[in-house]
């Protein structure tokens, strides 16, 4: 306990340190051998507020840089997962930070998959084109795009809550899955498709060969670029008075009306956050592969990023990226079980074989995490760097 | 009422002759009291007896079916709870209502919600305005943490707190709307004596160092008749007694209110 040290009034602009510019525009330096010591708060409120944390995060980077290197076929599953780790930070948002559960992330994605690809697509084409191949026009088109049908949806999370909020959002992903099946002129219809968004930027293409790698090697380095930047403004969002009230809204959000935070504003903002995230995700998603059908925006993709935000940590952006990574390196690595396990099949006639244990993996994993680390990887994250800074001491 | 003096300020909050009613419960019936500036006003009245629904009525969670509240000078009934948090007016809840998975930093950042003005843009580049005000605010948010004495628990997850330390950060938050009124919904209940001395004391500071009005709701009679300047004692939704402490505790309708005396 710390004895009351005076009483400090909370008089309206008189405090000593706020000087010209406001408190914390001097930046204060941090004294020699004190390296936690803060001696501003923006050094406090800082991203990477420790040494080990910045070290770190360079290290993760730096590694990140060096995996260009892989073969071509692990470049594009990498690349896929830092996109879907776009689209997870986004359900995030919605439903780790503001407590609004969506399993309609699905459609979202396809919103902004499908304004991506027609608006970068070819005017001449069998599908809708218009013909702009900058990726500063299409990407955020497809958020934006995303994000108005974001907002067109919140009115729904402003009037139900929980479960019914769940299922309102399921029976979007079933609705647009019609929509898009039947929508030949901009779906290509299914079994058939179309051509994703074109990845193209002040004339580079990053889905080709060029002087500075392979198309793998090109479509990994953007995705990375990219997915550090959403990421880095997720966090920034989150810390600021928007996560708070998002937090706010989840915890308690009676209380957080009452404190001065407008439900119906905030719900509908975190979805339409949210969605665009997702937009800007589904737009990119498919320019790794390049080509995509209606039937991929199902309720199996909705279940996917819920398993990534679940597994990875609920309202945490590293967990979310952690999550994705995880989720979309599973199929690779569950292809590797027949070799290592002799009762499993590579056959798909025969029971059990290795695509039956992919599905029903999704499940068990949520179930397990759910049960045993209900902060997921981030969770057991946090636990393994207790345990190290106090070894060899329990606590 | 009261002397002249205090007729000649203008009040904070005016409520007059509120009624709600749940169905064919009466649950307030008739209400009217004023706060003046820097006073500190008490409500009481045995379980079920209004007080929280007053509350409710004046932070606009519930709308009564008649009467009028006026704070500083508007009519707030019908405002949604945002805007009458927005115009000053601040609140703790009988049971602890913070946001649980939140540090008490947080908790108290989100009191000042309504003092930010940037935007989701900025908020995401986290440039220029945000930055400035996030540190602004923080900067205040500090100064309440000195006030309430919670530095040793700053960067703790609230639920994780004990219950008075809890109380403690429900009032930071209030404080931290820079309220021109506050209101305490039983601020000391199920506290020991330490924790109901600390708490008295803050309150008595925050109304004679910070000048802010306090309505206050308890049970804790000791408390109520020691703090306040006037009391209103309500039962059954109706009032029976407003005044002094001194004049209140005579009357012998409240005596018959708590003590169920012949009516």
């Amino acid at each position: 306990m710390t004895e009351r040290t005076g009483q400090v009034g909370v008089r309206p602009g008189v405090r000593p340190d706020s000087g010209p510019g406001g408190p914390g525009a001097v930046r204060a330096r941090r004294p020699k051998g004190r390296p936690l010591l803060y001696t501003a708060y923006a050094q406090d409120m800082a991203l990477l507020d420790t040494r080990a944390k910045k070290a770190g995060l360079a290290l993760l980077l730096g590694a990140a840089v060096l995996l260009s290197g892989l073969p071509d076929d692990l470049l594009v599953l990498l690349a896929a997962g830092y996109v879907a780790a776009i689209g997870a930070i986004g359900l995030n948002i919605v439903t780790g930070y503001a407590g609004q559960v969506s399993l309609g992330h699905a459609f979202f994605v396809a919103v902004g998959a499908y304004t991506a690809a027609a608006v970068s697509g070819d005017p001449g084409g069998r599908t809708l084109g218009f013909g702009i191949t900058s990726m500063l026009v299409w990407l955020p088109a497809a958020g934006a795009a995303a994000a108005l049908a974001g907002v067109l949806v919140a009115p729904l999370a402003a009037r139900l809550r929980g479960l019914y909020l769940a299922i309102v959002t399921l029976g979007l992903v079933f609705l647009g899955e019609h929509v898009f099946k039947e929508w030949d002129h901009l779906t290509g219809g299914p079994g058939v498709g179309r051509p994703a968004a074109v990845p193209e930027l002040f004339g580079f293409r990053f889905d080709a060969d060029s002087a500075l790698g392979t198309r793998a090697q090109s479509l990994y380095m953007l995705m990375l670029v990219l997915l550090v930047v959403f990421a880095v403004a997720a966090r920034n969002l989150a810390r600021s008075r928007i996560g708070r009230a998002f937090s706010a809204i989840r915890d308690r959000d009676i209380a957080a009306e009452v404190i001065g935070v407008p439900l119906t504003r905030y719900k509908t903002l975190a979805f339409a956050i949210s969605s665009g995230y997702a937009g800007c995700a589904g737009a990119l998603m498919y320019t790794v592969t390049g080509f995509f059908d209606p039937g991929s925006f199902n309720l199996l993709m909705s279940v996917q990023f819920i398993a990534m935000v679940l597994i990875g940590g609920v309202a945490t952006v590293s967990g979310a990226i952690a999550g994705a990574l995880f989720v979309t390196l599973l199929p690779r690595i569950t292809q590797e079980l027949p070799a290592l396990l002799p009762f499993v099949s590579a056959d798909t006639t025969q029971t059990p074989n290795v695509f039956q244990i992919q599905v029903a993996l999704y499940g068990l994993l949520i179930v397990l995490f759910l049960v045993f680390e209900p902060r997921g990887l981030f969770g057991i994250w946090i636990r393994a760097r207790a345990y190290w800074k106090s070894w060899p001491f329990s606590y | 009422m009261t002397g002249g003096a205090r007729e000649a300020v203008p009040p904070v909050l005016k409520v007059e002759d509120v009624g709600l009613a749940f169905a064919g419960v009466k649950a307030i019936d008739g209400v009217s009291f004023e706060v003046a500036p820097a006073e500190l006003f008490a409500v009481i009245g045995p379980n079920g007896a209004g007080k929280t629904s007053v509350f409710n009525v004046l932070s606009g969670v519930y709308r009564p079916q008649r009467g009028t509240v006026t704070f500083l000078g508007e009519d707030v009934i019908g405002r949604p709870p945002h805007r009458i948090a927005a115009m000053g007016l601040a609140r703790t809840f009988q049971n602890v209502e913070l946001f649980h998975n939140l540090t008490v930093l947080d908790n108290l950042m989100l009191g000042r919600h309504h003092h930010f003005g940037y935007g989701p843009l900025q908020a995401l580049l986290w440039l220029g305005r945000a930055r400035r005000e996030e540190l602004a605010a923080r900067a205040r948010v500090e100064d309440i943490i000195d006030f309430l004495d919670l530095a040793a628990w700053r960067r703790h997850p609230v639920r994780l707190l004990p219950y008075g330390v809890q109380k403690r950060v429900e009032l930071g938050r209030a404080l931290a709307m820079e309220p021109r009124l506050l209101l305490l919904d039983e601020p000391v209940a199920g506290m020991n004596l330490e924790e109901t001395e600390d708490m008295a004391r803050f309150v008595l500071d925050i109304r004679d160092e910070l000048g802010v009005p306090v309505v206050l709701v308890d049970h804790d009679m000791g408390l109520v008749m020691d703090l306040a300047d006037r009391v209103l004692v309500l039962d059954f939704g109706r009032p029976v007694a407003l005044g002094t402490p001194a004049e209140v505790q005579r009357d012998p309708k409240v005596v018959a209110a708590y003590l169920g005396g012949a009516p």
